[in-house]
């Protein structure tokens, strides 16, 4: 461990309970892998925090200019947060391009770290600044600190055994060291981070470590910097916390499933932004016996699962709204077969390619629609990074339970923010596992009979002798699963499909609601979960009644959703989307209620919620 | 066959009514692929026939076996799945030229190039013939239909060139009415590990009669069809006049009294590089004039299933079998007490 960052404090840090951080920078500069080490580093602290990180859709966006900015916020507190904040209070800008981004989102009299070394004319006319906002009194509203990174970083990083062009890698440690030093974070899991990743004694590791503590020391010696903060541990309910990631949760949701259903897990999927990494994080797990297939495309990612649901695997298939568009076909065979696959769908920016690494809710009307024919199926929804694991392994029960596909619904938001996750007790979790069929020797197979209770046909698996039967996207008969035209048993069949789904709602849990009231009801699902929860707590903590209740299953939706809308004056549902549960709410109880929607491919602010619900209390007490 | 047969024909056929036109080409194919089933020793419950949708498609209901009739193109994917996720089952994939080389020509291809342990059959008649006669990607230039009425401009696929092209490891053509011959490439298919594709000439006797007339009728049959065996010149015509050259230039059809027997191509599937399978694969376009039969490429290579699962044997050797509670804290953990 380098002792020499072992460094005395001149000041004694100021007590805050809570920052919201930006580092912003090309997209090329390491802004991710600074916010994420920054991250790490808050987290084994014992903070409670949320991410949201943003970058283009393109690898490398043109050099300098906007559209290339790449951004991490991170959200830190000593208190139990939901939401990576609205606005930060600190931003770091690597660039003009990452400061014109940025600096609007920053709060007035917020902390602006700057690299003046990227503060030159040319970056100026790329980023569309006419004259250098340093100098120019456009930036008096904020605490500006200026530090020229470029050039500390290659005299710091000048014996490392880096050279060349390559110095300049190391920046973004340097800003991480300085930030470090602002907001008092520990040095050391960046230093066993670095070893481990790039190798101890290596150039790179020496380049970057030393970086590091260039940004730290110079935080301590330059006299712009009187003040520093810190952030107590947050007091989480107890227990053992990792910091996790929504796809690395999910996918991790899907192994448990596996073990707990006692199936071998299979993924089918082809790369997609932002589901490739469920891709990936599986594809690491192959002691687990699990196996990943990428496909050819997105039909055969959902083809080969399906395939491998027949042989009687938990068969699973990852992608984003295009993808989904294209499993419809297959989505609708495994629907008629009544097969479990899960199909995990990370909402995007749509239509079309859209905004690929921007979140938005729009894909429910279509998860509940988009299939030809008569095609009920369950959707399950993901509400946070630490609650993706549940989801996932909710959604795998259903469909083994209830021999259907699911539909999962997630986001980008959640794909790749992280927050702590109080590791659950992995023995507690139930046992979702069903026998395959058997039948009496010299009786026949029957694949359609089925269940009484949950209406699930028996799942019969190639090598099991006796049991050899054919399963097609023809109308199947409603016991032999042979091919049947008769009309009867079409309207039988559809009927039992629509009748099975329904009866899910027996099975799972009611909608609570949080806080009291009969005035205002927030109604949500998704990823809105944590800036809603957010706002109607502060409206709560103004001392204005309001309630919150959050959907996890989308269809069909929980038993006593009715009632608990009707129990409310006015039911608002905030969506980043246009309103799709409102029309869902509406075809279902018939009951009114105002849209809050919003479309800009970011996470739902607890700020704007707030405001609105305001609105509506206000508008409830003068009438 | 064996002495002791386990099986009989009939234990392979269901009770269901095939419905295919009386004539057609599938019913042989059918009675081939039955009787070479229960030739063999493998429990009936180990064979999953998979495909997609056209007239050939159908063959699944009438298979006594595990089976799935699923969506138009998709077989060779849905296949690729039960197949890599058991690769002790023993998957077929029936497919037409509609199914196969149409709409489903993507997963045909990346089946073949991955080696996936599958043995496909493709019914090709030329034809569209559920749909009812409209030209299919096998169909040659000039045909007139009901989509085609000023005759087809579309250039035909050779499914054995394209299966060639991506490297399937087993690449072999049949004809529907020799039984003999088709379940003789059903076994050489079929004790290939890995890709195979059987392309089999089907009449279609209503919609496209007797398009392999050439390769049909008693007249022509003989100076048409080219028996390739391995090991052997390929040699052809009632009295072996005729054989294939091969050079730089591709494969061709000459008199063996003009170059001498010494000169013809002795076939060899089993060779590695593929380019001498393909030149044989070009010397007809189709089934016009002299036409290979047979084996054009049978090479040992391990499946695509057998691979993976090899991945994880060796993952768990080094890793040890997954560990749950270590997996959720590979990332880092720290502990918040109770208060
Ligand atoms: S239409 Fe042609 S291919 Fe189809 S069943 Fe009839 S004869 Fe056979």
């Amino acid at each position: 461990m380098p002792d020499e960052a072992v460094i005395d404090q001149h000041t004694t840090p100021e007590r805050i309970d809570d920052v919201v951080i930006r580092f912003a920078g090309d997209s090329g500069d390491g802004m991710q892998l600074a916010g994420t080490q920054f991250t790490a580093s808050s987290a084994l602290f014992g903070n409670d925090l949320a991410t949201l990180p943003n970058f283009p859709a393109e690898i490398r966006a043109p050099q300098g200019t906007i559209g290339g900015v790449s951004s991490f916020q991170v959200h830190i507190a000593d208190w139990d947060i939901l939401t990576p904040g609205d606005s930060p209070d600190c931003l770091v800008a690597m660039n003009p391009a990452a400061l014109k981004a940025n600096v609007h989102d920053l709060v007035k009299g917020g902390l602006l770290i700057v690299n003046t070394d990227a503060f030159e004319e040319r970056n100026f006319a790329k980023a569309g600044y006419d004259t250098n906002p340093l100098e120019d009194g456009s930036l008096d509203a904020y605490q500006v600190i200026g530090a020229p990174m470029e050039e500390l970083t290659k005299e710091a990083v000048k014996d490392s055994g880096v050279k060349g062009r390559a110095t300049l890698r190391s920046k973004n440690f340097f800003a991480l060291g300085l930030m470090s030093w602002i907001y008092t974070r520990p040095l050391d899991p960046v230093y066993e981070w670095v070893t481990k990743k790039f190798g101890e004694g290596s150039a790179v590791a020496n380049a970057n470590i030393s970086a590091l503590k260039a940004g730290y020391n110079y935080g301590i010696t330059v006299e712009a910097l009187h003040h520093t903060y810190e952030i107590a541990p947050a007091a989480l309910p107890p227990g053992e916390y990792t910091n996790v990631v929504g796809n690395v949760a999910t996918a991790w949701g899907l192994i448990a499933a596996s073990e707990k259903a006692k199936l071998p897990l299979f993924l089918g999927s082809y790369p997609i932004t932002p589901a490739s990494t469920i891709l990936e994080e599986l594809a690491r797990h192959r002691n687990f016996g699990v196996k990943t297939f990428q496909a050819e495309d997105e039909i055969a990612g959902i083809g080969s699962a399906l395939g491998a649901a027949f042989a009687g695997r938990l068969a699973v298939t990852s992608t984003s709204g295009p993808g989904l568009a294209l499993k419809s076909e297959t989505l609708s065979l495994a629907l008629a077969m009544e097969l479990p696959l899960i199909v995990i769908d990370i909402q995007r920016g749509g239509p079309s390619t859209g905004l690929p690494t921007k979140v938005e809710q729009s894909d429910l009307l279509f998860a509940m629609y988009g299939r030809h024919g008569e095609s009920p199926l369950p959707i399950v929804s993901t509400s946070a990074p630490s609650d993706a694991f549940d989801a996932a392994f909710e959604a795998a029960r259903i469909a083994v339970k209830y021999m259907t596909p699911v539909i999962l619904l997630t986001d980008g938001y959640i794909a790749t923010s992280s927050e702590p996750w109080n590791l659950p007790d992995i023995d507690a979790l139930p046992d979702i596992s069903r026998p395959f069929a058997s039948i009496e020797n010299g009786d026949s197979f029957l694949p359609y009979l089925r269940d009484e209770e949950t209406l699930s046909r028996p799942w019969a698996i190639p090598g099991q002798p006796g049991l050899e039967h054919r399963l097609g996207g023809l109308e199947k008969d409603s016991l032999t699963g042979n091919v049947s035209y008769d009309p009867d048993n079409h309207e039988t069949m559809t009927k039992v499909r629509q009748r099975k789904i329904a009866g899910i709602a027996n099975d799972i849990p009611d909608v609570e609601v949080h806080g009291g009231g009969t005035g205002l009801l927030v109604l949500g699902w998704g990823s809105t979960y944590g800036a809603i929860r957010t706002a109607v707590n502060r409206v709560r903590a103004a001392g204005r009644e309001v309630a919150h209740a959050h959907l996890r299953h989308l269809n069909p939706f929980p038993k006593n959703l009715g009632d608990v809308l009707s129990r409310y004056e006015t039911v608002l549902v905030p969506e980043i989307n246009t309103g799709q549960l409102t029309r869902l709410i509406h075809a279902e109880f018939l009951i009114p209620t105002v849209g809050y929607n919003r479309v800009q491919g970011l996470p739902m602010k607890a700020r704007d919620v707030e405001g609105k619900i305001h609105e509506l209390l206000d508008e409830g007490a003068s009438t | 066959m064996t002495d002791t047969a386990r099986y009989e024909r009939s234990d392979f056929q269901t009770d269901q009514e095939v419905r295919w036109c009386p004539g057609c080409g599938d019913y042989t194919i059918l009675a081939s692929v039955q009787t070479y089933l229960a030739s063999l020793d493998i429990d009936r419950e180990k064979h999953v026939f998979v495909s997609g949708i056209g007239c050939s498609s159908r063959f699944p209901y009438y298979m006594n076996t595990y089976g799935m009739h699923t969506v138009h193109g998709r077989a060779p994917a849905i296949a690729t799945g039960v197949a890599t996720a058991n690769p002790d089952l023993t998957v077929w994939v029936i497919t037409g030229d509609g199914d196969g080389l149409s709409i489903g020509g993507n997963h045909l291809i990346h089946a073949l190039r991955r080696n996936v342990n599958l043995n496909i059959i493709l019914f090709n008649n030329q034809i569209y013939g559920l749909t009812k006669g409209q030209y299919s990607p096998t169909s040659e230039v000039g045909k007139t239909t009901k989509t085609s009425p000023m005759g087809t401009i579309d250039r035909p696929f050779n499914p054995v060139s394209l299966a060639l092209g991506a490297e399937a490891s087993f690449v072999a053509r049949s004809l529907d009415m020799d039984r003999d011959h088709t379940i003789a490439m059903l076994k050489a298919m079929h004790e290939n590990e890995g890709a195979g594709l059987l392309e089999i000439y089907q009449n279609c006797n209503v919609f496209n009669d007797k398009a392999f007339a050439d390769l049909t009728d008693k007249g022509t049959r003989d100076q048409n069809r080219i028996w390739m065996e391995p090991g052997k010149p390929i040699t052809f015509g009632k009295d072996n006049e005729y054989g294939v050259q091969l050079d730089s230039a591709g494969a061709r059809v000459v008199e063996v009294a003009d170059v001498g027997l010494h000169n013809i191509h002795v076939h060899n599937p089993a060779a590695t590089n593929p380019a001498a399978a393909f030149a044989l694969s070009r010397i007809s376009h189709g089934p016009y004039g002299p036409t290979p039969l047979g084996i054009f490429r049978d090479v040992e290579a391990q499946s695509y299933g057998r691979a993976l699962e090899q991945q994880i044997a060796a993952a768990q050797q080094t890793r040890g079998p997954g560990d749950l509670e270590k997996l959720v804290r590979s990332r880092g953990t720290w502990m918040v007490p109770s208060a």
